[in-house]
């Protein structure tokens, strides 16, 4: 085989097996989150579809082919079907420049755990999730359902204020690492824990934190779905398969949201202790431990209200991430860090 | 394959951009706006410039469109109805034409034997020629954003009627 062929084969697989894993991981979400949930109020959530209620995702599918699909009448149609598109195909596309492994050696070919390595990665990310937002806030503007378009409208409000702030908390690590790749990023925390970023960019890891849960409306900032208010937010008029390409495309955003959360803080792929070889066992460890600490955070905070939402991000977010990049510049032009 | 690309980059993004003028919905016109943005930035990565591409893509389609859409929703604009009167499409109609005359007479001007493609930047040689201390562009850049700093608060006092 030449070389090309060789690229191409490697990196098929490499996009197959990593589509296989969000899907089976967003199908994993939704039960661990459901179970997880009901665990932390005394409920026992869905238990009855095979060995403790794991096949439920496969009943769920199942049930959501099966539904009618359902277009609204007065819905700008084009818009309608566009939006979960959108959604699924950035969410998709945000993952393929984050590294989940440490370069293999495989058939005596070095093989990186990651699809495409772009020389702005971490800048990508950004791209793509930002074009993501068109997604919901076009979900709920085609549906021409006032609790749809209060959602959409909400939602993008929400973005905007708290994508500065996202960008903003990364700039701290991408100077301590002098780079824009993740792999970099991730190298540069190797042999030991204080060297991890969430220990040298402390104030950073915590912007980047908040900012990244209300990015993908998560509670306490899931205003747009906002259930006990909007109906169902920004997907009320969606229904069967449209209905599970939104949430499958929110779900791959918390995975995204959690697996550069392990990237750029918490030393990706690499052991706590030096002397412990890297693997992409602990990246999946990881991974595991902030998922469940974002389904945590549901289990246990109550929504914010509008205002506090905007002063949240305005007066305190953003004013955090400023000062982190100052300090953070000043020691590096200093050469503590 | 980069020339396929290329003339299906450009094709796109001419086509989004007279939707954006030609159709009557401002929400779908903020869309094709968006669809053109994309294309431009797949341009600047064919180019190869990925740090133009991407901040194409964050700044114009992910923060300012965003912002265009949320004021679209937040006023309900109704899509244009009356096509402007005939007096004013022969203003404009002789405008465009001009306008098409200075492209093409440029385009023909120009010696298209030189293009930029091969011509690659790094992000980070980038980053040395913008902010290196002995570079000519580090001074207008800070004043760039002193400039920026300025509008951002004239703005602001603008639209407070409590201030002075």
């Amino acid at each position: 085989m030449t070389p090309l062929v060789e690229d191409l084969v490697i990196t098929s697989v490499k996009i197959g097996v990593l589509f296989g894993l969000l899907l089976g991981l967003f199908s994993f979400m939704t039960w661990a989150e459901r179970r997880l949930l009901a665990l932390m109020q005394f409920r026992l959530g869905p238990n009855r579809t095979g060995p403790f209620g794991l096949l439920q995702p496969v009943a769920d599918g199942i049930k959501l082919f099966f539904k009618e699909e359902f277009i609204p009448e007065r819905a700008h149609t084009f818009l309608f079907l566009a939006a979960p598109v959108i959604a699924i195909v950035t969410a998709f596309t945000a993952v393929a420049v984050v590294p989940y492994g440490p370069t293999l050696e495989l058939f005596g070919r070095k093989v990186p755990l990651q699809i495409a390595s772009l020389d702005v990665g971490l800048l990508f990310v950004f791209a793509m999730t930002s074009l993501g937002v068109y997604g919901v806030v076009l979900a709920g503007y085609a549906a021409q359902n006032h609790y749809s378009l209060l959602g959409g409208m909400r939602l993008s409000a929400q973005m905007f204020s708290y994508e500065l702030s996202l960008g903003m908390s990364w700039v701290g690590v991408i100077m301590l690492a002098q780079s824009l790749q993740i792999a970099d990023i991730v190298d540069a925390q190797a042999n030991g824990f204080w060297h991890w970023n969430v220990v040298l960019q402390p104030l950073g890891a915590l912007t980047y934190f908040i900012a990244a849960t209300a990015e993908v409306s998560r509670t306490p900032f899931d205003f747009a779905e906002a259930e006990q208010e909007l109906v169902a937010g920004f997907h009320t008029e969606y229904s069967s398969m449209r209905f599970a390409l939104l949430q499958m495309a929110e779900y791959v955003n918390i995975i995204t949201v959690g697996v550069l959360a392990v990237n750029l803080f918490l030393g990706g792929w690499h052991f706590p202790l030096p002397g412990v070889a890297a693997s992409p066992l602990w990246f999946v460890l990881k991974v595991g431990c902030v998922l469940f600490v974002i389904i945590w955070l549901r289990g246990t905070l109550p929504r914010f209200r509008y205002d506090q939402l905007m002063a949240l991000g305005w007066k305190v977010l953003l004013p955090l991430v400023t000062l982190n990049i100052i300090v953070t510049a000043a020691l590096v032009a200093l050469g503590v860090l | 394959m980069e020339a396929i690309l290329f003339y299906g980059l450009a094709a796109l993004a001419v086509v989004a951009a007279i939707a954006v003028v030609a159709q009557p919905n401002p929400v779908t016109s903020a869309l094709a706006l968006i669809v053109t943005l994309c294309c431009l930035s797949g341009i600047f990565g064919l180019l190869g410039s990925p740090f133009i591409a991407a901040l194409q893509i964050v700044v114009y389609a992910g923060a300012i469109m965003v912002l265009f859409l949320f004021v679209l929703m937040l006023l309900n604009v109704e899509p244009e109805r009356s096509p402007s009167g005939p007096r004013l499409a022969l203003v404009a109609g002789a405008l465009a034409a001009t306008l098409a005359a200075q492209v093409g007479w440029v385009l023909l001007q120009t010696d298209r034997g030189t293009g930029v493609a091969g011509f690659h930047v790094r992000t980070r040689q980038m980053a040395m020629i913008l902010f290196s201390p002995e570079g000519r562009f580090l001074y207008a850049f800070e004043m760039v954003g002193v400039l920026i700093l300025a509008a951002l608060v004239g703005a602001i006092v603008l639209s407070r009627e409590d201030l002075p």
